[in-house]
């Protein structure tokens, strides 16, 4: 068993270490330990989703009953609906990029917006399942109708989680809680928000767009 | 940053270091490893109770001891306990209390978070546990297959408290993953390469990934029973054109990581005991830490070898057979690397050695069956017989508890500053070895001979009697072994020998640290030279203090002039997994409940995050500072 050669210590030092570097000390990756627990979590996530997505692929054209999803869905309004949910990762950006900058006003701009678009989208959705409903689609009804309404349901919780975070920085930047909204916390809301969204791209193209070519 | 405030919002923080109070508030990363241990130990008992049962209705053919239907909710209850409650909870129990110490952190990465699993573990397992006084235990077996938890063959609560208990578990299992992830990327010591670290952090670093992509899967699968169950759904029901193989397909995708998320912490532990008391490094690090990522990888491609004779046609089925034989590629390299390390060693017969020797040859034994049933003409024959009881009894108790026994004679020590007692333990380990092998070897030929597992009684004179009696005579030898480790364990606690820090001249970090081992781990953070640090200070003359690459002397310069700083105690982890299981109650038992508890866990949501996450400081020599 033999040491290992020491590496000779760099020659430049940084400054004298902030208060902020004691209680988070530099990490062997360089990532804050929050952003890269964030990323794990959404790994994981792409599994939930993921097994949630495959039960929907499974039971295509499965149901014994109608309705089916050819009868009931209005792609041109669901493309509209995702554009909207999609818009709200671009204000997401913006907001992270006004809480890098300090800029405390635009941040909140940006903040508000996003939790408009994702609570457009949650009425959306609510309209949606509102129409399905009359059209005698329930969770009971046929196989289409419990993967359907779980996985848009299991989104629309993600969404709505995403709304309450966003609208919880927006209430404390508001109340000037200058602890609780700061970059990195905008960030890992921002991180959240992109892999909804991205989740959503997978829904409407499996569930929305596959339903077109049968 | 107010780091300096104590008080947070509205909620003071509780700063109390001592007492009940101390305990249900903390975050430290060592206590909350000893409540795990504790934890577990009680549901181990609890299972081992439920399964002395089941042998004991399976004594002698025709017993009615019992109602079949309780005989149900006993083995279920036992598997589900095993598994869940008692050896996934033992070992987190070793990867919180070593983790941190092993790779030089102060703590894990997220202490509130790590709080969190271990509450909601315990609220979880007595929530599971509550069903046996109200509407009976769950009864379709812990791997719960479609449809017999449909209402129509499940009707009662039964089912409800598994699904529910399982969901509870679930979420704090994860979150100790992303926990335990965070913690070995992102807080190893200056000098600490992944590539230095003990075999047991690497073994924990694979099992954290192993839960963190298929715990997932069995959340979805749990949602897809309870909106089946409580909201009329039908993912199971044939009628609807369900195809209830769909959830052993899901199953397996979680149960077979499953089986390795318990024994790679395991094989970490027999890692670090059997280099120590053969006073030689671990035979082939490198090959072992591939060897532990390579059976990570192939555990996500081998779930079907547990429904062959659903009929996947031959190719799926040719290919699972493959990918199975494979993993024993593997996992041989690690034997042999294990008997390499003892090869030539300066060998101390001590007794945590001596668990590891039986975790060896038990898990041999159970990996043998494991490649047998790889062979889809011989595992058309043994599926849902007692053979495959055998084969994960061999793997799981033989092998996992085996380390975990010896895990808890080697580190002992280091939590109490004691020795666990030599002579029992020598009793302990031949005790159980020996009933355990009664017990369980006879299950090979009960299951060539046709038994099926799970029945309730078998018929006189088709020659099940005598190694059924025999194992429920084994079974009580075993209990008598794991009634005097549980003697020994807390008589020592009080009266163990007295020893020194470093007992048995041990390799890793940890045993550099003085026993009891103070909340901040290091005064100073420690700087990693080689493999196995403290060996090398010991004996290959390295310098503790030697300059490494990514040391910043200035970071330990602050401390020693500010103090170090420390995660608060919070209440907001117990409250939050006290809200979680309040909404699981709600789910079965009334709607309104459910709608209070999902709002409290919002509350508590809102209380743990603006109570944030800033700390105090303590100075080693001067105790703690504001």
């Amino acid at each position: 068993m033999s040491t290992y050669p020491l590496p000779q210590q760099e020659a430049t030092q940084p400054a004298s270490p902030t208060m902020d570097a004691a209680v988070h000390p530099e990490t062997n990756t360089g990532i804050n330990s929050k952003k890269l627990g964030m990323w794990v979590f959404l790994a994981s996530e792409c599994l939930l989703f993921g097994t949630l997505i495959g039960t929907y692929i499974v039971y295509v054209g499965q149901s014994v009953t109608g309705p089916l999803p050819q009868d009931l869905f209005d792609i041109p309004l669901t493309t509209l609906f995702t554009f909207v949910l999609l818009t709200s990762s671009l204000t997401v950006v913006l907001a992270d990029q006004a809480a890098r900058q300090g800029n405390v006003g635009k941040l909140r701009l940006w903040l508000a917006a996003t939790v408009l678009l994702g609570l457009s989208f949650l009425g959306f959705q609510f309209f949606e399942y509102k129409h399905f409903i009359e059209a005698g689609l329930f969770l009971k009804t046929n196989l289409f109708g419990s993967t359907f309404y779980v996985l848009t349901g299991f989104h629309g919780v993600h969404v709505s989680i995403g709304v309450i975070w966003f609208l919880s920085l927006l209430i404390s930047s508001l109340r000037g809680n200058k602890r609780a909204v700061n970059a990195t916390n905008v960030e890992l809301a921002g991180l959240y928000w992109h892999f909804v969204d991205i989740v959503w791209i997978v829904v409407f193209g499996v569930v929305y767009l596959m339903s077109e070519i049968g | 940053m107010a780091t300096q405030t104590t008080t947070v919002g509205r909620i003071p923080r509780v700063k109390k270091q001592t007492g009940l109070w101390s305990w249900l508030t903390t975050v430290d990363h060592k206590r909350i490893g000893i409540m795990y241990a504790f934890a577990a130990l009680f549901f181990f008992v609890l299972g081992g109770i439920e399964a002395l049962l089941i042998r004991l209705q399976l004594f002698k053919p025709n017993l009615d001891l019992m109602h079949p239907e309780t005989f149900n909710q006993l083995f279920t209850m036992h598997g589900t306990t095993m598994l869940f409650l008692a050896a996934m909870p033992l070992t987190a129990a070793f990867m919180n209390y070593l983790l941190p110490l092993m790779i030089g952190a102060r703590d894990v990465a997220f202490p509130r978070l790590n709080a969190f699993s271990f509450w909601i573990f315990v609220l979880g397992g007595i929530f599971i546990n509550t069903s046996w006084f109200l509407d009976g235990a769950p009864h379709a077996a812990w791997t719960g297959y479609a449809n017999l938890t449909t209402t129509q063959y499940s009707p009662g609560t039964n089912t409800d408290f598994w699904v529910l208990g399982l969901q509870l578990l679930g979420i704090g299992t994860l979150i100790s993953s992303f926990n335990f992830i965070v913690t070995i990327l992102n807080m190893r010591a200056p000098g600490m390469s992944l590539i230095r670290m003990p075999v047991f952090v690497w073994t924990t670093f694979v099992t954290a990934f192993l839960i963190l992509f298929s715990f997932p899967v069995i959340t979805i699968a749990l949602f897809l029973i309870m909106f089946d169950r409580l909201f009329g759904t039908v993912f199971f029901s044939v009628a609807a054109g369900a195809d209830v193989t769909l959830w052993q397909h899901i199953f397996w995708i979680f149960g077979h990581p499953e089986v390795y998320i318990l024994v790679m912490p395991a094989m970490g532990i027999v890692s670090e005991i059997l280099p120590t008391f053969s006073r030689k490094p671990l035979f082939g690090y490198s090959v072992m830490v591939f060897s532990t990522v390579a059976i990570g990888f192939l555990g996500f491609s081998v779930w079907t070898h547990h429904m062959f004779t659903i009929g996947m046609g031959p190719v799926a089925t040719s290919a699972f057979a493959l990918t199975t034989m494979a993993i024993a590629i593997p996992t041989g390299v690690k034997v042999f690397n294990w008997l390499g390390t003892l090869w030539g060693g300066n060998i101390r017969f001590k007794t945590p050695l001596l668990f590891a020797l039986g975790f060896l040859s038990m898990f041999v034994i159970g990996g043998i069956t494991g490649v047998m049933h790889s062979a889809v003409p011989a595992n058309m024959q043994h599926h849902d017989t007692y053979f495959v009881v055998a084969h994960f009894h061999y793997v799981i108790l033989g092998g996992i508890m085996n380390a975990i026994f010896g895990g808890f004679y080697y580190w002992f020590p280091k939590l109490t500053g004691r020795l666990m007692n030599e002579r029992l333990g020598k009793w302990h380990f031949w005790t159980f070895l020996i009933g355990f092998n009664m017990t369980f070897f006879p299950f090979h030929f009960l299951g060539l001979m046709g038994m099926p597992r799970r029945v309730f009684t078998y018929a006189e004179g088709i020659g099940l009697e005598f190694w059924n009696a025999f194992s429920t005579v084994g079974a009580f030898v075993m209990a008598i072994g794991t009634m005097i480790f549980l003697h020994n364990l807390f008589a020592s606690i009080r009266n163990g020998e007295k020893c020194g820090s470093d007992p048995w001249d041990a390799r890793t970090l940890e045993w550099s640290l003085p026993t009891p081992i103070p909340p901040h781990n290091f005064d100073e953070i420690p700087k990693i030279h080689a493999r196995d640090e403290f060996w090398a200070r010991k004996y290959e003359g390295v310098d503790p203090n030697a300059p490494v690459e990514g040391w910043n002397p200035e970071l330990d310069e602050y401390e020693k002039k500010h103090g170090i700083h420390m995660p608060s105690p919070s209440i907001w982890p117990l409250i939050l997994a006290i809200a979680c299981t309040v909404t699981a109650y709600g789910l079965i038992y009334s709607p309104w409940v459910m709608v209070g508890g999902i709002l409290f866990i919002i509350v508590s949501i809102f209380g743990f995050a603006y109570e944030g996450d800033d700390g105090y400081y303590i100075q080693p020599t001067k105790g703690l500072s504001q």
